[in-house]
């Protein structure tokens, strides 16, 4: 028996941030259940893997083959489900990330393994197996029971701090039997070379009070202040001022920074949505009636064009 | 051409969420039910346009719920889909929905299946996944763009900070993304159409469910709001890092 988490790769060979919280969150629930806490990773890595023993895993399967080069939904589920099964793991955990989500209903199907994704706390392990995981869009959360001896879980992305102890892992090497991956991977464009948003400790976003794209520079300068990732509301990328990947909401990404700033933004249920989970919320809107000051913990009433750049100077005086 | 659109029903976005029996159900009382948006505006919408694009095609619909399903289903219709099937089957959890949905796709045999990312109820994104496995096929998902050419499909999907561009060979698995196609509104010509389309109900077949909901909760309730003046930003920094401690 076993937890088995799996360790996410960046094109550059780097470990996703996201997966070293699913490694602690996965570590610390072995512990929980008294059994070890192993790794699986398939890409290319650059960096010692060994080292990620200080998130408390024990050992880490490595497998390398041409044919998981590229990530493929079906290969790379065949390919952890042997792993899975040899060292006998017992429970799965990954990243509720682009991967994560692609790769465990696969393999719940294939090990008839019940799976709960978008959790955001330690499982109640005590009667039956219960993860909480957010659901109507953050709006709420449900407590849900895993029937199966094999269980899977997803971790949401920022509710889990990553704790890094002492230790190193013993790196093994892993024989799989995959196919050829039937998805040809063409190319991979990096919109930014910044934090992605879902992983964003800060995000300052914006809205249609925003006026224009040409606008965004304020936005841009109070992000790289603060060091955070940019996002938008649904009009703001439908009306192609920004990309559609900074959509955030009901029916865009949903996140949970830390900070999350919200720029001329209403505040529309399906906007708050996506960024309920946030730490803590700031508003800046000059209608002191817009619904987002009833979901924010700080907020000046005043317009954006005056308070935004007063408050990109603040920050940098602060840092300074 | 043969397309499966996978559409579920949701409580419209704007619904108050609570709770009954104790918080192990959802009020349904006053709720309108709508389409999942995630499955109507990009699953459902990009159909239709292969579809105009290509004449031959035929897009099914497939819903696994009650009677209640029927008129998002209509909707569906109306929008521009051509026979619909619903499994009559309630409270199922993702696994069971995905065994319904993969039975009706091998009974049919489908070139493409198209789902919406995730429910805006669950936030599952859990379904495409086991119904390609169940179906061994292949599956992207968070797809942001479609096309097709001949039996090829190039994919354009979502990663973190990103995109990547992938090609593959029909049949797949697609679950879809904002940016694959705009939101449409029926016409009175479709609604009318919709009338006489085929809705089919077949009934389940045997599957587990590997999962079931204990309770529910809400969120805590926010303190409210600290409001600071507008010429007194400095405050608001403070704030930030010695109360909030996030700067
Ligand atoms: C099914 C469905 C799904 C949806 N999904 C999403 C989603 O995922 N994400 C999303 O964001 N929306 C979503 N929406 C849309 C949502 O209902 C709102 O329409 C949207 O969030 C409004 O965006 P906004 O706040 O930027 O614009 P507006 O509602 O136009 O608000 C602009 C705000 O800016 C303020 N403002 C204007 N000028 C200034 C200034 N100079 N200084 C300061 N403040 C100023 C105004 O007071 C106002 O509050 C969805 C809607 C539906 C029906």
């Amino acid at each position: 028996m076993s937890v088995l988490i799996f360790i996410d790769i960046n094109e550059e060979g780097t470990v996703k941030k996201t997966s070293l919280e699913a490694l602690t969150y996965g570590s610390k629930l072995a512990q929980q259940l008294s059994v070890p806490a192993e790794g699986v990773v398939l890409a290319p890595v650059t960096e010692d893997l060994a080292a990620l023993g200080k998130y408390g895993v024990t050992t880490i399967h490595q497998v390398q083959q041409e044919a998981l080069k590229h990530f493929d939904a079906q290969a790379y589920s065949s390919a952890i489900a042997q792993v899975a099964e040899k060292t006998g793991a017992t429970v799965l955990v990954f990243s509720n990330n682009t991967d994560g989500k692609a790769l465990a209903p696969r393999l719940s199907a294939r090990l008839k393994a019940g799976l709960v994704s978008g959790a955001v706390a330690l499982p109640e392990a005590g009667a039956g197996f219960t993860v909480k995981k957010s659901v109507f869009s953050g709006k709420a959360f449900a407590n849900i029971k895993i029937n199966t001896p094999v269980k899977i879980i997803t971790l949401n992305p920022n509710a889990f701090p990553v704790e890094p102890g002492e230790g190193a892992a013993n790196v093994v090497p892993a024989e799989v039997s995959v196919s050829a991956p039937k998805v040809k991977v063409v190319s991979v464009n990096r919109q930014t070379a910044d934090v992605p948003l879902a992983e964003a400790e800060r995000v300052v976003s914006g809205g249609r009070g925003m006026k224009g794209p040409e606008n965004w520079g304020i936005l841009e300068d109070l992000a790289a202040a603060l060091n955070a990732a940019l996002a938008c509301s649904r009009p703001v990328a439908d009306a192609h001022w920004r990309p559609h990947n900074e959509h955030v909401g009901q029916t865009g990404g949903a996140i949970a920074p830390n900070l999350y700033v919200a720029v001329g933004i209403s505040g529309a249920i399906q906007h708050l949505a996506g960024v309920n989970r946030s730490k803590v919320i700031v508003v800046i809107n000059k209608d002191p009636e817009a619904p987002f000051f009833k979901a924010a913990d700080y907020g000046i009433v005043g317009d954006l064009f005056e308070v935004v750049p007063k408050l990109t100077e603040a920050i940098k005086q602060f840092k300074s | 051409m043969k397309i499966l659109v996978c559409i579920s029903k949701t409580p419209d976005t704007t619904a108050k969420i609570a709770f009954t029996d104790n918080n192990t159900k959802f009020d349904t009382a006053g709720v309108q039910w709508i389409i999942n948006p995630n499955d109507e505006y990009y699953a459902l919408v990009r159909a239709i346009e292969l579809k105009e694009a290509d004449a031959s095609a035929v897009i099914h619909l497939v819903n696994v719920g009650g009677a209640e399903s029927d008129a998002i289903i209509r909707k569906a219709l109306a929008l521009g889909g051509d026979e619909a099937i619903r499994v009559n089957a309630e409270n199922l959890d993702s696994f069971g929905i995905a065994s319904q949905i993969a039975h009706v796709a091998k009974e049919n045999g489908y070139d493409l299946i198209f789902l919406g990312k995730e429910t805006i109820d669950y936030n599952g994104s859990s379904v495409g996944g086991m119904v390609a496995e169940l179906l061994d096929l292949p599956y992207i998902s968070l797809a942001t763009k479609f096309e097709l050419n001949g039996t090829t499909a190039t994919v354009t999907r979502e990663i973190e900070g990103g995109e990547e561009i992938c090609e593959v060979q029909l049949p797949v698995v697609v679950s879809c993304n904002k940016g694959m196609a705009e939101q449409r509104i029926p016409n009175m010509r479709g609604i009318m159409a919709a009338r006489t389309k085929p809705l089919k109900v077949v009934e389940p077949v045997a599957a587990d469910a590997l999962t079931e909901i204990e309770t529910f909760a809400l969120p805590p309730a926010k303190a409210g709001v600290k409001l600071v003046e507008p010429d007194n930003v400095q405050e608001l920094v403070r704030l930030l890092h010695e109360e909030a401690k996030v700067i």
